[in-house]
């Protein structure tokens, strides 16, 4: 059994997390249906992208919000046999925010107030990194809410992919905040406060005083909203570091992504957060890399002009159906000549990925290794594929801790 | 045609992981080596352009890190104290230290404030005339909308103050096509490549900035030529032949090969993707730029250096040295 067959059984919640580009939505989506391939457990996928053709994939048109099923047909259609549910959702973060106003609002008045504000908009779109905390608040909804056995997200693409980690916490900090008391002293009396006229003078030469008023009303609404908005924060944090939840840290063997997942991986071990597994995505095949390989590249290249390009083109020639062109032992010699000088190119690739991994397995031992697939992944077929290297790791690495 | 060494100001953006940073930080090794005076500035502090450069670190001041590039890395506060300083002429400016960082926690809440700082500094820079070209290598196409639109933003929320007159100089300077321009990075992958039609549809519905161009990173390169390929294709079948005269793991070699034409059709039609919706949404002069892949140990200056010369062939620049 791999680590990640033993996450897929046992718990609740899995973060697919790492930076972006290295195909954590697909990933998450794959993770899915591996579930549902092995338990006859009720799954649902949560993504952020709104990559369409992730959704039909899936076979389904679009999916928004409210958690949509696949249906059992399609998965008959690709000839895979599922014990489980799958159902697939998109976070949509506006909307999530309207729904926490409404949630958390004391009354219809504040409602109404805060949803009409010309600030709101763009607000909620930007301020305390609010699309990884609208992420993790809504996870925590739909595990709260019990339907599903096992919730496997795919997380907001975060800059810093530690954003999302922090989010709810820095929700709760900010009403605690400096910021929230000076917004929101009545707008007058802070002209008259000594501490902060120089302040004030400052802000109001440069915004003008009228875009003050705004964020302090705002704010004011904001701030009804306390105790409500603090109390999820510090449940959705509790959510995080608890054991039934796991991370999925995914990356390539590239630099960059594997430098991040790197540290990702310290940053959840510092904040007690469970790292399940590190998937390394879009892998060459790590033989390229083997000095036998090498030997028979060279070996290649030294014989290409000879007596082999010679048998080659026999061998070709007899093989050829009809009116086939037949290639002389010339054009068979340049093939073989380039083949073995491009190996050298892509096995350079492959040796780097190879001391990537090494510094993975320092973090995390056991990395599942996904290989690169020839295309793109664009149907459930193509998904299961990538399941079944989730599933069958070749190394065999047993389930930790 | 405006080329993009002509320009005053270039944004690069793109999705995260496509090589953004390298990808800028080239632009500006090239612009310096073609004898401008470049500034590189890095927008999201993450420190990628420090290592690309293989420098210590990057802060706000502009450090020099080759022969006529300065480099920096954006900071909102920094930007503040210097807004300050050449604008505002508050009498109390000592007592500004502590309430700066009061500031920084309103401009986080309030839109567009952190965005226009940033963005007010760039402009700034392209109007003193200290360099001839200012790159910034951009937040992630998602960001990079608010970024460049902030300006526009704050002219519809802010209705006096001083930030709403500055916008005007600087919409001057970034609605120029003459002066400014954005590139899009990509790579020929999927994701990637729908993404950036994306971010150019959405930076000309909600900006006036103007694209400079398309650059496809890290393209694979075509290993046979058109007689070639099909012989390639066929060399399964002396599998026994190749295995006698270079040993078994010659099948490796064969699948190396045949998964780098697998992985460059692919992304050969994604780039086939992106021209067709470029020329659709009337984008069809827009230069494609294309980087080859790199097989290269190492990453830093010397990739930066390899992206800097296939950058100036494509563009035909000249460089002085």
């Amino acid at each position: 059994m791999t680590e990640l067959d033993g996450l897929l059984a046992s718990r609740e919640m899995l973060l697919v997390a790492g930076s972006g580009g290295v195909g954590k939505t697909t990933v998450a989506a794959a993770l899915g249906i591996a579930a549902v391939q092995r338990h006859s457990a009720r799954v649902l996928v949560v993504t952020v992208d709104p990559a369409r053709r992730l959704a039909s994939a899936l076979g389904l048109e679009e999916f928004g919000n409210e958690p949509v099923p696949i249906p059992g047909a399609a998965f008959e259609e690709a000839g895979l046999a599922v014990r489980g549910e799958l159902h697939a959702a998109m976070l949509d973060t506006k909307a999530g925010w309207d729904a926490l106003i409404e949630r958390h609002a004391p009354d219809a008045e504040v409602r109404e107030a805060v949803l009409d504000n010309p600030l709101y908009q763009n607000i909620t779109g930007r301020f305390v990194h609010s699309h990884d905390y609208l992420a993790m608040e809504q996870l925590h909804d739909l595990h709260a809410a019990g339907e599903y056995d096992l919730v496997i997200v795919d997380t907001p693409p975060s800059r810093n992919a530690i954003s999302i980690l922090d989010a709810p916490g820095r929700m709760a900090d900010f009403f605690g905040s400096r910021l929230l008391r000076w917004l929101t002293v009545p707008y007058r009396s802070r002209l008259f406060s000594v501490a902060s006229r120089p302040f004030q003078q400052v802000a109001d030469r440069i915004l003008g005083s009228r875009f003050l008023q705004d964020i302090a009303d705002f704010f004011i609404l904001f701030q009804t909203m306390e105790s409500g908005f603090v109390k999820r924060a510090r449940e959705v944090e509790a959510m995080l570091v608890d054991p039934r939840t796991a991370f999925v840290v995914v990356t390539t063997l590239e630099t960059a992504p594997s430098h991040e997942a790197e540290y990702l991986a310290a940053a959840l071990e510092r904040r007690g957060m469970p790292l399940g597994a590190v998937i390394a995505n879009r892998v060459l095949p790590p033989e390229i890399a083997s000095p036998e390989a090498a030997d028979s590249a060279a070996r290649l290249a030294s014989e290409a002009h000879g007596e082999l390009a010679e048998r080659v083109a026999d061998r070709l020639a007899e093989t050829v159906d009809g009116a086939g062109d037949v290639p002389g032992s010339e054009l068979v010699g340049n093939v073989l000549a380039d083949l073995s000088r491009r190996f050298d190119d892509i096995a350079v690739v492959a040796a780097r990925e190879g001391d990537r991994r090494s510094d993975l397995e320092a973090v995390s031992p056991g990395v599942v290794t996904v290989p690169w697939m020839r295309g793109d992944i664009h149907d459930l077929a193509g998904l299961a594929e990538l399941a079944s290297h989730l599933r069958d790791h070749p190394d065999g690495a047993e389930s930790r801790r | 045609m405006t080329t993009l060494l002509d320009l005053d100001l270039v944004w690069v953006t793109g999705k995260g992981g496509v090589g953004k940073t390298t990808v800028a930080a080239a632009l500006a090794e090239l612009a310096s080596g073609a004898g401008l005076r470049t500034l590189v500035c890095e927008m999201d502090a993450k420190g990628a352009l420090a290592r690309a450069f293989d420098v210590q670190e990057l802060v706000f001041e502009p450090t020099e890190v080759l022969p006529r590039l300065e480099a920096m890395t954006m900071n909102t506060e920094d930007a503040l104290r210097e807004y300050l300083r050449l604008f505002v002429r508050v009498p109390l400016l000592g007592r500004i230290g502590p309430l700066a960082s009061t500031f920084d926690f309103v401009a986080d809440a309030a839109p567009g404030v952190k965005e226009i700082l940033a963005v007010g500094k760039l402009c700034y820079e392209v109007r003193e005339q200290r360099y001839d070209l200012v790159v910034v290598d951009a937040e992630a196409s998602g960001h990079i909308v608010s970024q460049i639109g902030a300006a526009k933003v704050i002219g519809d929320l802010v209705h006096v103050g001083l930030v709403r007159d500055q916008t005007e100089w600087m919409l001057d300077i970034l609605e120029d096509p003459q002066r400014t321009g954005v590139v899009v990075a990509t790579t020929p992958e999927e994701m990637p490549v729908t993404e950036s039609i994306e971010l150019l549809r959405r930076l000309r519905a909600e900006t006036g900035a103007h694209p400079a161009a398309v650059v496809a990173n890290r393209v694979l390169p075509v290993l046979f030529d058109r007689r070639q390929q099909p012989v390639a294709d066929r060399l399964p079948e002396a599998l026994d032949l190749l295995g006698e005269a270079a040993g078994a793991s010659v099948a490796t070699v064969l699948e190396a090969a045949e998964l780098n034409e697998a992985r460059r059709r692919t992304g050969a039609g994604h780039l086939d993707r992106l021209r067709h919706e470029l020329s659709a949404d009337g984008l069809g002069d827009l230069p494609m730029i294309t980087v080859p892949e790199l097989f290269v140990r190492s990453h830093g200056p010397r990739v930066v250096t390899l992206v800097a010369e296939a950058l100036s062939a494509e563009l035909d620049v000249e460089v002085a040295g």
